[in-house]
């Protein structure tokens, strides 16, 4: 068995590593895990990923969890080009240093965002008190800002003139968002531009291949009460 | 102008970014940043990281945030031996898995555990209710588990048989709720083997030196009022989580749950 791949591209962290793979014509066997039917509770997956989350890659014996882990494993192991995870000192830290940021910061408030906008009210049939909303999409607003004075600049990308591994990640994040409705490029030309510039990088196919799960999410039923049940707890987790 | 590292001792992440650079003799100045009197939010400081931040790098030009970035940033300028970032792929590639968790997770109650048990108390004079606490220390004990049974298993050291920054970085953790008075080795004999591993592999001195002011905290005087309401606001969710499920008080923009510390 070649290397597999469990995702749900429901998951922005699956659809950075889905995008890094495809980009990098890298085989693998895809391993669907439905998040919004539970599946990720399932005792055989559990089994595979005790932390019962997504992304999972399994090559042969090896087992390895956390998307950014993942992403640096598959750079090595497939020699990716340098772009992605530059051999440059500086600009490595960079990417290292996107990478660190964004897991308390912007993924945080694209979750949020989904959750608090779409996800509760829509899909758990959870109202979400106007306040909270506003506070949520006040620290996104403050994260965009970030990505664009400190992460940015004037650049073309992150780490500078090419694509990599931090605007990936990035990106797939920020697509969260426009997923749950908010127009994060919309007054922000810089982001917009440099959006353009990533999908082109990715290629318009692959990039909307990918992201065909969360901008359709909107239009989820709602869940019925079992599920309600089994996954309220967990998310409720995730999001805090 | 050589190596500058911005950090202040009271921070987990700056006690990891200290120890590594100290215990390979890499040559910095140690720049004082002390948070709980702002110096983070000066000018000359934001010129550093605009994130206001630490720990923080300057190396010349270049500017970094991030401990991780940073220890990875001068594991490679600096050589230092492999143990500490293991070529090996798949060795390695447990340390960044390690060091990408933590973020969110072990890091997280830590934080939420020392500005609920003692910081809270000690500086601004916030008592934080029980049940508030006990989910807390509740998600911190769960995190511990994890700790031993996904990272550190039957091996010596988090990802293997030689510490790596990973240990680094879980040891600094882990020493914030131990100077609450939290006993997170006491019922847990493995992590306690695993704890005097990584200290004899620092060096004991380091490894006091590191944290002595965190050892100290408990004996901080309580700030003065306009410190006090500017801390309040910027740590109020970290005093809060673990307190409701959904409804929490609004957070203030840039999150203080940053994995960094801009507080503490």
């Amino acid at each position: 068995m070649g290397l597999e791949l469990y995702l749900d591209l429901l998951s922005q962290p699956c659809r950075a590593v889905y995008i890094f793979a495809k980009k990098n014509g890298i085989p693998f066997e895809l391993r669907t895990v439905e998040l919004l039917k539970g599946q990720h509770f399932s005792a055989d997956f559990a089994q595979l990923n005790p932390l019962k989350k997504v992304p999972v890659l399994k090559d042969g014996d090896f087992t390895l969890t956390e998307s950014v882990a993942i992403l640096l494993y598959l750079t090595r192991k497939y020699k990716t080009p340098d772009h992605w995870y530059p051999q440059d000192l500086q600009a490595r830290a960079r990417v290292d240093e996107y990478l660190a940021w964004q897991h308390t910061a912007l993924r945080r408030n694209c979750l949020r965002t989904l959750w608090h906008k779409l996800m509760l009210p829509v899909f758990m049939g959870e109202p979400v008190a106007p306040e909270m909303l506003a506070a949520t999409l006040a620290e996104l607003d403050g994260s965009l800002q970030l990505l664009e004075d400190k992460f940015l600049q004037n650049k073309a990308f992150f780490a500078g003139p090419h694509i990599s591994l931090a605007d990936l990640v990035a990106i797939t994040e920020l697509m969260h968002a426009v997923g749950a409705g908010c127009q994060v490029f919309e007054g922000r030309p810089k982001l917009a531009a440099w959006r353009q510039r990533v999908e082109a990088a990715v290629g318009a196919v692959l990039f909307q291949e990918a992201h065909e799960v969360i901008l359709k999410v909107k239009d989820s039923p709602p869940a019925d009460p079992t599920i309600k049940q089994k996954l309220r707890p967990s998310i409720l987790a995730l999001i805090q | 102008m050589g190596l500058e590292l911005y950090l202040d001792l009271l921070s987990q992440p700056c006690r990891a970014v200290y120890i590594f650079a100290k215990k390979n003799a890499i040559p910095f100045e140690l720049r004082t940043v002390e948070l709980l009197k702002g110096q983070q939010h000066s000018d000359a400081f934001v010129q550093v990281n605009p994130l206001r931040k630490v720990p923080a790098l300057k190396d010349g030009d270049f500017t970094l945030a991030e401990s991780v970035a940073i220890l990875l940033y001068l594991s490679r300028k600096y050589k230092t031996p492999d143990h500490w970032y293991p070529q090996d792929l798949q060795a390695r590639a447990r340390v960044d898995e390690y060091l990408a968790w933590q973020h969110t997770a072990l890091r997280s109650s830590c934080s939420r555990a020392m500005w609920q048990k003692l910081l809270g108390p000690v500086l601004l004079g916030v008592q934080v209710p029980p049940e508030t606490l006990a989910s807390t220390l509740a998600e911190l004990d769960r995190n511990l588990q994890l700790l031993e049974d996904k990272f550190l298993k039957d091996q010596a050291f988090l990802t293997g048989p030689h510490i790596s920054v990973a240990d680094l970085v879980a040891i600094t953790e882990l020493m914030h709720p131990v100077s609450t008075g939290c006993q997170v080795f006491k019922s847990r004999p493995k992590l306690a083997v695993w704890r005097q591993r990584v200290e004899a592999a620092v060096g004991e001195d380091l490894f006091q030196e590191a944290h002595a002011a965190l050892m100290k905290a408990k004996d901080l005087p309580p700030l003065d009022l306009a410190m006090r309401e500017k801390l309040k606001a910027a740590v109020q969710v970290l005093l809060h989580w673990g307190a409701g499920l959904v409804q929490e008080p609004p957070c203030r923009m840039g999150s203080p749950r940053s994995s960094d510390t801009r507080v503490i």
